[in-house]
């Protein structure tokens, strides 16, 4: 065996015995370097005939280029062990939580309110709002439901003074907007409003939205459109709606609006009191007698009004079955919103 | 309104399966409440006879009766009502039977005799309120004949639920009279002959308020026998209709007004002195009917004899003048009463009757003289009797006339968006009891029924034609409207981004009552007048909420008290305060936080919220509005926070929020122990947004220096910030505190603020004598205004 291939076997085995890549290094170094033993060969090729050098130099070379592949194969190997062993050592528990990850929630309230609005602005209509300690004249006379007017009995009122109540019913922002706005006229009014009355179905304090609309060549079938329109894409789903004729002072033609029952569709079932259809708004005409109290000249506009309780189209939308969880406020309540 | 399917069947009988009258009813207008059966027996209940009785061998107070059940065979029955006697016919309910209340009847051996059925009372059988014993059938029911039979049981009562409007079908003639437009019929007619005076005997009327009451019928009966019993066919009727029966006098003039719907009344004819006036009332008492006392005002019409008030006329008769045991004359009544003469009077009183809801929706002006000749030919059936001539007294300019309506066809057309053919408006018109004028091709003129009160306008006519075409064959649109581009302030926020950065800080939006305990708003806004509700619903619910804090401390104890420890919680919504000039309304945003900082997790630090919590809050929310720097926080006093960390938020110095830590003693108060701490922000400042004003961006490096000062321990942050904000001269672009320290010496009273000082120039780079400058001026500044002491 020559010099050079017994440096070569020795050269290699110190490579494969590298376990570190400071230790690699120094192999390197020491065979592969300036004064490295194999570099120092080459330094012998002047002792030979000038006609072996080419080959015996190359012979070095092809040597020298082995164990440098070598070595960067086992750099990278070391390398990636390496890394391996710091990322191993670096391990968390990912199921663990996250810090501070505590977000809270709208009130279902709130949320449901929000999104009749979206429904409405989207096409065109203005949030109008107004103050909840009402005139009387605002919140009964200006919608034709004179003092001692038997509709008076359906409006549980609570009275601040003989002339000031807390507003049953968010119209009263009808009426002042109808006042100060020439039409076309084009709003939603959501707000709180109060009914003495409490019971498992009753809150004294409730929420509406309303909405009106004001112009010329308003019909009932633009009514029925709107509400049609509306009761399906809040509830995602194409049921049934009918129209029920009733009766408010403020409309005429008056209706209430069914939904086919969302939960039996229309099979009965305890939410819907088996009859298959659930009552969610009130609808109409704008009385004329209304329109007179607005100065809105009723042969030159019509209109329709609609309202609808928030939170009975909340416990619908969200399975909600008891009416007082919404102001009890219990934030195991609140929390799946 | 209850009344019985076949009744109304008697009157109109559509061919309608079991549940489609009722659905019809709800489709135009009169809505179904509730359907009931007429009665919950089940099985064999028949009519039975008592043939012999003999006492029990072995208890006093039983009987052992054999009983025709009209099978062949006799019953033995066991029984221990008193009335129990050989001859009378008497419900009898076979084993097998069960009776309202799930009672099955089984075979039974009472002390030691076998018995086989029972023998029912009216209350067993919910069939009526007595409950004397045995319901003693008349002796012309047929033994054996099933009872539902007999009674015609095979009925559904039927509850509408009729709206102001509809006065007219508070009867079953009205109902009728519309199931009969419903369905193309007509119902039947009822005629009403007159009654031929067989006496002379009447009373004299005086009418003195013809808008009140613009017409009085009466009529005196005399020598009724009322204790005959009303027959079972009317006791059935009432029972069926909710209405008690009271005897045959009383009980005729409810079947008069369930069956017409004109309210009667009958008074002793020998307790009326004189007279009947129909008069106001001028502060009299009078002792009504029920037993309570009132005092009748000049705005309440009475019926009077020279005496005084008899009843509170079309509301409630009076207990002197009503009709007894004794009594064997009586003085019918039938007037028609101004609807506005009697609207919100019964509710003035207390008194809701049967009678006052039909008068204040309207009766039908031209029914008082049939509905007496038909209650007198009833009374005189029933209890024999001689009548009197029939009085009547009338103001007939007052008597309202049926208004003349026109209706355009080009209107109706616009309204409903269909042009319906005008024979086919006819016939829904006349259906409905409506008399057509005239017509032309623009439209016609119609006079409206004398019952239907509701119809006075060409909307009303409308909204008939609607209806009874049926709201839901009508047209569908989507209105075309035009779209102009709104202005839209850019200066004026939605609420909604606010209310969103809250719940993403881990706030819970809660929505409590207006209304609060007065009590505890006392305490939280010592000083402010609550607004005071009327008729509260409850007393902790009586005045308005002055702030928003009420409910928010109400909810975290409310949550506190189940078990959870750590409550963020918002609100937004108007509150109320009672200003010299009037009602003052505002709203506001208000939050609560309370129990430890972070939600705890096994990475969460242990320290609970503190004022500087909330303040991150508060000041992260006014920094959506841009207008950040014209922010500030003074310490200043509230009644319901603590004097020590309290402090008003001010907007370009005017006062709109404030926020600190509720008050000890009112958190002990309600069974705090731990500190919350409170803000509220009015709206009308966080909606308010400064509209961005873009400044070049300076190209120079900033310099930073630091400075602490020691300052005197009531010497306050923004006090040396402010200072040395107004020495450093225009090159200081910004300035902040960035560490605190106080010594714990209570002697030193001492504490330290390090300042960081950040210097700019727009236009060129900073020489450092000019930086040392401006820090040795804002170091004489701190020094001289504000007494500090440079830390080495």
């Amino acid at each position: 065996m020559t010099e050079l291939e017994h440096l070569s076997e020795e050269a290699r085995d110190a490579i494969n015995a590298s376990a570190e890549l400071s230790v690699l290094d120094h192999v390197r170094v020491h065979y592969l370097g300036k004064k490295g033993r194999i570099t120092s060969l080459l330094k012998t090729l002047g002792k030979l005939d000038p006609s072996e050098r080419p080959a015996a130099g190359a012979k070095i070379n092809e040597v020298k280029q082995a164990l440098q592949d070598l070595i960067t194969v086992r750099k990278e190997r070391l390398q990636s062990e390496a890394l391996a062993a710091q990322l191993a050592s670096q391990t968390i528990d990912v199921t663990l939580s996250g810090r501070q990850s505590d977000v809270g929630s709208l009130h279902p309230v709130t949320r449901t309110m929000e999104r009749i609005q979206s429904f409405f602005e989207r096409v065109g209509y203005a949030v109008a709002t107004g103050p909840e300690i009402e005139n009387d004249y605002y919140n009964f006379e200006a919608l034709n439901i004179p003092s001692h007017h038997p509709a008076r009995a359906m409006h549980d009122t609570f009275y601040i003074d003989p002339s000031t109540v807390l507003r049953t019913h968010t119209s009263p922002v009808q009426v002042r907007t109808m006042k100060s706005q020439a039409p076309p006229i084009r709003i939603i009014c959501p707000g709180r409003v109060y009914r003495c009355d409490s019971d498992v179905t009753h809150t004294p304090m409730f929420h509406q939205v309303e909405g009106l609309v004001v112009d010329r060549g308003i019909s009932f079938a633009d009514l029925k459109g709107v509400v049609d329109q509306f009761l399906k894409a809040f509830f995602e789903a194409d049921l049934p709606v009918r129209f029920r004729p009733s009766y408010f002072p403020f409309t005429e033609p008056s209706a209430e609006v069914d939904i086919q029952c969302s939960n039996c569709r229309g099979a009965g079932c305890r939410i819907c009191s088996q009859t298959g259809w659930l009552e969610v708004m009130g609808c109409g005409m704008v009385h004329p007698n209304v329109f007179a109290h607005c100065d809105v000249d009723p042969d030159e506009f019509t209109g329709f009004a609609f309202g609808m309780g928030v939170e009975r189209l909340a416990m619908l939308r969200y399975g909600v079955t008891d009416l007082r969880l919404f102001f009890e406020n219990d934030l195991r309540f609140l929390r799946q919103f | 309104m209850k009344f019985s399917e076949s009744w109304l069947r008697e009157w109109v009988n559509p061919v309608l399966e079991k549940g489609q009258l009722e659905a019809q009813l709800t489709m135009a207008g009169l809505e179904v409440d509730g359907v009931e059966p007429a009665t919950d027996i089940v099985g064999p209940v028949v009519v039975a006879e008592i043939v012999a009785i003999e006492s029990h061998p072995n208890a006093d107070k039983l009987r052992v009766c054999q009983v025709d059940t009209g099978d062949g065979a006799f019953s033995q029955v066991v029984c221990g009502a008193p009335n129990a006697r050989a001859g009378i016919r008497v419900p009898f309910a076979k084993v097998g039977a069960v009776l309202p209340g799930d009672f099955g009847i089984e075979a039974a051996t009472i002390r030691s005799v076998p018995s086989d059925g029972m023998l029912c009372g009216q209350t067993e059988l919910r069939l009526g309120e007595d409950d004397e014993g045995l319901w003693e059938l008349p002796a012309t029911a047929p033994v054996g004949m099933p009872l539902a039979a007999f009674l015609g049981l095979d009925d559904d009562i039927v509850e509408v639920d009729l709206t102001p409007n509809r006065g007219d079908c508070l009867s079953v003639r009205g109902l009728a009279r519309e199931v009969g437009v419903l369905n193309g019929l007509d119902a039947k007619d009822l005629v009403c002959p007159a009654v031929e005076a067989t006496i002379d005997d009447s009373v004299p009327v005086i009418m003195s308020a013809p808008d009140a009451c613009a017409r009085y019928v009466g009529r005196v009966i005399c020598n009724l026998d009322l204790a005959r019993p009303t027959p079972l066919w009317m006791q059935e009727k009432l029972r069926r209709s909710g209405v008690r029966c009271l005897g045959a006098a009383v009980d005729v003039t409810n079947y008069i007004m369930l069956e017409l719907g004109q309210p009667m009344h009958a008074f002793d004819r020998s307790k009326i002195d004189g007279a009947i006036q129909v008069r106001m009332g001028s502060n009299e008492r009078l002792t009504l009917l029920d037993g309570t006392d009132v005092q009748v005002d000049e705005q309440t019409l009475v019926i009077a004899d020279t005496r005084g008030p008899l009843a509170l006329a079309g509301i409630m008769g009076g207990l002197n003048s009503a009709v007894s045991d004794t009594t064997c004359d009586i003085f019918l009544e039938s007037a028609w009463f101004n609807p506005l003469a009697i609207a919100g009077k019964a509710r003035a009183y207390g008194k809701h009757t049967d009678s006052s809801h039909r008068f204040e929706r309207g009766v039908d002006p031209d029914l008082p003289v049939a509905a007496v000749e038909r209650a007198t030919a009833l009374l005189i059936q029933i209890c024999g009797g001689d009548a009197g001539p029939l009085v009547m007294e009338q103001s007939l300019e007052s008597v309202p006339q049926p208004p003349t309506i026109s209706l355009r066809n080009a209107r109706l057309t616009q309204q409903l968006g269909l042009a319906l053919p005008v024979e086919r408006v006819q016939a829904i018109l006349e259906r409905l009891g409506l008399e057509k004028m005239s017509g032309d091709a623009l439209g016609s003129m119609w006079k409206a029924p004398t019952w239907r009160f509701d119809l006075t306008i060409e909307q009303d006519l409308i909204e008939e034609i609607a209806r009874i075409y049926g709201y839901n064959n009508l047209p569908t649109a989507t209105p075309s409207l035009a779209l102009p581009i709104e202005p839209n302030q850019e200066t004026r926020a939605p609420l909604t981004p606010y209310r969103e950065q809250l719940v993403s800080h881990g706030y819970r939006e809660v929505i409590t009552y207006s209304f609060v305990d007065p009590d505890l708003q006392a305490m939280l806004d010592a000083g402010q007048i609550a607004i005071a509700v009327n008729n509260p619903i409850a007393s902790d619910m009586a005045v308005m909420r002055t702030n928003l804090w009420c409910g928010l401390l109400r909810t975290a104890m409310y949550n506190i008290n189940r078990q959870q420890t750590r409550v963020r919680l918002f609100e937004s919504g108007q509150y109320f305060m009672s200003h010299a000039d009037g009602i003052k309304q505002r709203s506001a945003l208000a939050g609560l936080i309370y129990g430890p900082r972070e939600a705890s997790g096994w990475n969460s630090a242990s320290c609970r919220v503190d004022f500087f919590d909330i303040k991150g809050d508060v000041e992260a929310l006014m920094a959506r509005t841009g207008r950040q720097h014209s922010v500030t926080f003074e310490a200043a006093p509230h009644s319901a926070l603590h004097p020590g960390q309290s402090a008003v938020l001010k907007v370009d110095d005017a006062a709109c929020g404030w926020l600190g830590c509720l008050h000890p003693k009112i958190a002990n108060s309600i069974g705090l122990n731990d500190a919350v701490y409170l803000f509220q922000i009015g709206l009308d400042d966080l909606l308010t947004l400064r509209l961005p004003r873009c400044e070049e961006i300076s190209k120079y490096p900033e310099v930073r220096r630091d400075l602490a000062f020691f300052v005197g321990s009531s010497v306050s942050a923004t006090t040396v910030v402010n200072c040395a904000r107004g020495a450093a001269g225009s090159e200081l672009v910004d300035i902040f505190v960035f560490d605190v320290y106080a010594d714990d010496e209570p002697t030193q009273r001492k504490k330290s603020f390090a300042l960081a000082l950040i210097f700019q120039n727009k236009h060129r780079t900073l020489r450092e004598d000019e930086i040392a400058h401006a820090v040795e001026q804002i170091v004489i500044a701190v020094s001289t205004q504000c007494d500090g002491e440079l830390r080495g």
